[in-house]
């Protein structure tokens, strides 16, 4: 995206009114331009030079670098800014560009030689009458051409642009091609005379037109531009002569650019005058200039005719997504500078005939047309439409996640029952039942479902107990649900989404699963902190009768206690009939929500 | 026995005053006593206080000489009686022997050295070096000055002798309990484990780590994009193919043949091979009436349309190019339909902080009738809610195949600001209907990298610790669940 250095404080004066910086800054985000950088030219100097940063001070001008569409090149000076601002808040109207209504014959001409076509085929004209240049203006004129070369003009080898001052020349002018060894003039800002040939050569250490040379090096012949008496106005696309230079006191301005893509020209062209016409004498009006090819067929440049578009009033509802009044839709184009009449057809269509301006050669179809309506009335005013989609269960996909981290440092899987004995959730893990506790069925059909599990413990204990053969270590988990008695519910119990993890050995691994708390605790997100810190988490002893008293501790995450871990009591062991030494995590993972 | 031996005299006594003498008196070795102590005291079953001695001990050129004699006793006694030639002396003995022998014995007045012959001076020598560093090696007392003298040749050197005085400590107990580490299977076989006591275990280390293996962080992210496509019904395109034509990857999308971004400094243009070698003509050839002169309602640009240009092989720029192709086939029956792909693109950029070479796009597309830009933007709205971001605008903007555009803004909690997170649109109709979609037919579609909400997510602020070879494993091994879309 290009970007356009304005002044701040000339910028606001030309759109009439002041901004305060985050005012600008949603003015900007509205119409689709961006305040990129807010700086001032010593700093941009500053900056150049690789020098320290120093606080401006008051009276340094504030630079605005704006950042506007590649499509926009109407966009690209001071003057088209303000002026499509001024448009957009309604503060102007339209303008409208007219060429002067001059005779054929009193017209300037340009004729073209046909050995152009060799080398740069293409050239359009046009004449800014009794302009009226500052130092401002002058630099944004020169800026803008600048610009355009940049972007629009391909760096050139699309398009080129020569500016002069009319008043030093004397038409008809002529546009053609000759070898480098023929041409003979003094370029801008030099005092002797070079011939071509040499001046590429000469061009060759500047720093700024030597990236052009190669457009028409390798050519036998070049392109140039005389007046009557054989002064060079310019050897496109490298240099335009001294003698034409325009300074400030001009008044009478000259514009050729000539091309290989003769649209890209008149975009160019238009864009030159349009912009600047705003100084003119007789205010947004150009001068047309009279190019003939050597096949005879001439053309009148510029061309600042109207393009009209028709667009269906339904067409633009249909793409915004908002059905409004015809009135409403005009006023709306209006303010980006797009005239639009509406007419009612015989089946009652509403549609626009839509008047597109020459500064406006973005709009290609209904559908820019359709996206200015959309902008004018607020990108972020559409009501939004929702299309159908579905919602995963958090809780159930965040499990999916744990689970494959806890497989990946080697833990296998297990899936228990959720009913164990009454004896399994209580007795045997060294338990005793507060009953206000466990969920207790009341018709079990045998011992193995009097309870609905409180713990993942017992079925994970069961698992080894009649896996005594597995070569060992055995490293087992399990995430499932677990049921505990809750008075908030209307039913007085709820399910409680556990992790269970256990490590079987010749010893009992009680560091490997402290290892594997802190792997989950760091796939969570959560780092380990000092113990009161509620940021994080931390472990302290703990003194539950399922653990090995010395060998357990309580899992505290954000200040509350989510689980416990420890060597599991040598009594549960036997209770469960497992010989050998394990160590056990279980952690409420609701808490990782 | 050792700590049988410390625990059962502090039963009856006060104090070891000694822990040397103690062990000579047990018949103990020094070494095994300190031990004990320094493991009881940790355990405060004992009180023990440092003894510092110093005493001399041989170098090593000391306990060879206390073996083998002086150099110079050597020397003398290779002298025989009558005398012998310097270079026959030199024979007889080790080089430094006969250096040192010589420098001693003269200074001792031992030997006569004659020009070419040596001579015994005296009879007979003692060999009172020998006997001090035995003396010494013995522990015996041996007077100032030939210590100094002994201590000049580096013969011995100070050795400091460390001990114990022991008291009982406030753990004090006749014999010590078992101190386990750990729980093993021996002690449930044994039963012994009620009288374990445990050492103390320190809860404010982390465990140990865990062995395994990690799935790398910007493919968690991938996973979890899939799973929000998925939910919102989109389906997935096939995107393995890097090696894209210009057509396909440009034209077709309505970008015209001087757009900035089909510059080489853009885009990487392939040598092998070059060209495209088919393209689906009479498509070719609506490209490049609307590219030329428009249609389909359009001015078109208004240029001389090259097919050299769009034969031009290249790595493709965006997936675009991808959804281009599925659209067209899409076209030739048209259904609607709802597609996603999340994969590899290709930019000719410098590499730095934020840019690579090559990144991910992620991109979602709805093919449908009567699309408008409300649905465009209730999409992205439940797309990006979904990754956590609720608070979004959007701005006007340009983009050569989609119109109206917009650019996606997110409002950032830690940044305190807006900032882009993506870019959307419906495609131009001058991309639509060459393809043969029907005229009433929308596309509105979105992009986004998949490194910058990554880096978003997880912090991380320079792109090649991230993706890439210079990647940090670390980095890999850490990073944490990407919860997105839960």
């Amino acid at each position: 995206m290009p970007t356009v250095s304005v002044g701040r404080d000339r910028l606001f004066q030309a759109i009439g009114r002041e901004y305060t910086q985050e005012e600008f800054e949603d003015l900007c985000f509205q119409f689709g331009i961006e305040l990129d950088d807010v700086t001032t030219e010593k700093a941009i100097i500053r900056k150049e030079k690789h020098l320290e940063e120093e606080n401006p001070s008051e009276d340094e001008e504030w630079i605005y670098k704006i950042e506007v569409p590649a499509n926009r090149y109407d966009l690209l000076c001071l003057e088209g800014l303000a002026q499509a601002l001024r448009i957009f808040n309604g503060v102007d109207p339209i303008p409208t560009y007219s060429v002067a209504n001059i005779s054929k014959e009193s017209m300037h001409k340009m004729h073209v030689k046909p050995e152009t076509s060799k080398i740069r085929p293409y050239v359009v004209c046009a004449i800014l009458k009794g302009v009226s240049f500052d130092e401002v203006r002058y630099n944004s004129f020169i800026d803008l051409q600048d610009r355009l070369h940049q972007n629009i003009c391909r760096r050139r080898t699309l398009v080129a642009i020569g500016t002069h001052d009319l008043d030093t020349l004397e038409g008809p002018f002529t546009y053609e091609a000759l070898t480098p060894s023929e041409i003979n003039f003094v370029p801008l800002k030099q005092t002797k005379s070079f011939r071509a040939d040499e001046l590429m050569e000469f061009y060759k250490s500047d720093l700024k037109l030597k990236k052009f040379l190669h457009i028409i090096e390798d050519s036998p012949v070049y392109p140039v531009i005389y007046d009557r008496n054989r002064t060079v106005l310019s050897l496109p696309p490298i240099i335009n002569g001294a003698h034409s230079a325009i300074t400030l006191k001009t008044n009478n301005v000259f514009i050729e650019c000539t091309a290989t893509d003769l649209t890209k020209a008149k975009i160019v062209l238009n864009t030159m005058v349009t912009m600047f016409s705003v100084y003119c004498e007789r205010k947004f009006e150009v001068e047309p200039v009279e190019v003939t090819y050597a096949d005879g067929k001439s053309f009148i440049y510029p061309d600042l005719s109207l393009y009209q578009m028709v667009v269906p009033l339904s067409y633009i509802s249909s793409m915004v997504g908002v059905s409004l009044p015809a009135n409403t839709v005009a006023s709306l184009l209006n303010k980006m500078q797009l005239h639009a009449e509406h007419s009612v057809s015989d089946d009652k269509q509403t549609s626009f005939i839509v008047s597109v301006p020459p500064t406006r050669s973005d709009i290609l179809h209904p559908c820019d047309v359709a996206e200015d309506v959309a902008i004018a009335f607020g990108y972020n005013e559409i009501p939004k439409a929702k299309l159908a989609s579905l919602k995963p269960q958090s809780l159930n996909q965040l499990c999916e996640l744990i689970r494959m981290e806890i497989a990946m440092v080697g833990y296998s899987e297990v899936l228990t029952w959720i009913l164990c004995s009454y004896k399994e959730n209580f007795t045997m893990l060294n338990r005793k039942d507060d009953k206000a506790t466990a969920a207790i069925n009341g018709n079990p059909r045998s011992a193995d479902f009097e309870v609905v599990r409180t713990s993942l413990m017992p079925g994970i204990l069961k698992t080894i107990g009649h896996n005594k053969d597995h070569p060992k270590p055995i490293k087992i988990f399990e995430v499932g649900d677990v049921v505990l008695l809750d008075d908030t519910k209307d039913v007085g119990a709820s399910n409680r989404r556990h992790l269970a993890s256990l490590y079987c050995g010749a010893t009992s691994g009680f560091e490997l699963i402290h290892g594997l708390v802190d792997r989950i605790m760091e796939v969570v997100g959560t780092s380990f902190v000092s113990p009161g810190d509620e940021t994080g988490y931390y472990i302290q002893s703990s003194d539950e009768p399922e653990f090995l008293p010395g060998r357990q501790a309580s899992i505290i995450y954000k200040g509350k206690q989510i689980g416990t871990f420890g060597i599991v009591h040598p009594q549960v062991l036997d209770n469960f009939d497992i010989p050998d030494p394990c160590s056990y995590v279980e952690i409420n993972i609701e808490n990782f929500l | 026995m050792a700590e049988e031996a410390v625990l059962g005299y502090l039963e009856e006594n006060e104090e070891i005053s000694d822990s040397g003498k103690f062990s000579e008196e047990k018949g103990i070795s020094h070494d095994e006593i300190v031990n004990v102590i320094k493991s009881l005291n940790g355990f405060r079953l004992v009180d023990a206080q440092d003894i510092k001695r110093e005493r001399w001990g041989l170098t090593k050129e000391g306990e060879m000489y206390a073996e083998a004699g002086s150099p110079e006793a050597q020397l003398f006694l290779a002298i025989p009686p009558e005398g012998i030639t310097r270079e026959e002396l030199q024979k007889k003995l080790d080089p430094s022997i006969f250096k040192i022998g010589c420098q001693q014995a003269i200074k001792n007045k031992w030997i006569e050295m004659g020009k070419s012959q040596v001579s015994r001076k005296v009879q007979h020598v003692d060999d009172r070096v020998r006997d001090l560093l035995v003396q010494i090696q013995n522990g015996e007392a041996v007077n100032a000055e030939d210590v100094d003298a002994l201590k000049k040749r580096k013969l011995i050197t100070p050795l400091i002798w460390k001990g114990y005085s022991v008291k009982k400590g406030p753990k004090y107990a006749p014999k010590r309990k078992k101190v386990a580490t750990d729980l093993t299977r021996e002690n449930l076989l044994r039963g012994d484990w009620r009288e374990l006591e445990f050492k103390e275990y320190n809860f404010l280390a982390k465990g140990q780590p865990t062995e395994g293996g990690c799935l790398h962080p910007l493919l968690k992210v991938r996973r979890q994009m899939q799973m929000i496509f998925l939910q919102m019904g989109f389906e997935e395109m096939p995107t393995n193919n890097f090696i894209e034509s210009s057509f396909w990857n440009f034209d077709a999308l309505f970008q015209p043949q001087q757009h900035p971004a089909r510059d080489s400094h853009d885009t990487f243009f392939l040598k092998e091979p070059s060209t495209t070698k088919m393209l689906p003509e009479d498509y070719v050839e609506r490209v490049k009436g609307v590219h030329e002169s428009g249609g389909y309602g359009s001015r078109g640009y208004g240029y001389e349309w090259k097919r050299e240009e769009a034969n031009k092989n290249l790595l493709r720029t965006h997936t675009t190019a991808v959804s281009t192709r599925m659209l067209y086939a899409l076209a030739q029956d048209f259904a609607p339909k709802k597609y996603y792909s999340i994969d590899r693109v290709f930019r000719n950029e410098a590499v730095d902080r934020t840019h690579l070479a090559e990144f991910h796009q992620i991109e979602g597309l709805i093919c449908d009738r009567g699309l408008t830009l409300g649905h465009l933007i209730g999409v992205l709205e439940d797309f990006f809610s979904r990754l956590g971001m609720s608070k979004l605008k959007f701005k006007p903007a340009y983009n050569p195949y989609t119109e109206p555009s917009m650019e996606i803004f997110s409002y950032h909690e830690g940044l305190r600001k807006w900032v882009e997170i993506g870019n959307s649109g419906m495609f131009r109709p001058e991309m639509l209907l060459p393809m043969g979609l029907p005229e009433d037919v929308q596309v509105i579609a979105w992009g986004l990298s998949l490194e910058r909400p990554t880096m978003i997510l997880y912090g991380i602020d320079n792109i090649r610790d991230l993706f890439g070879h210079k990647v940090d494993l670390g980095l890999i091994k850490r990073n944490p669940l990407c919860r997105l879309g839960l």
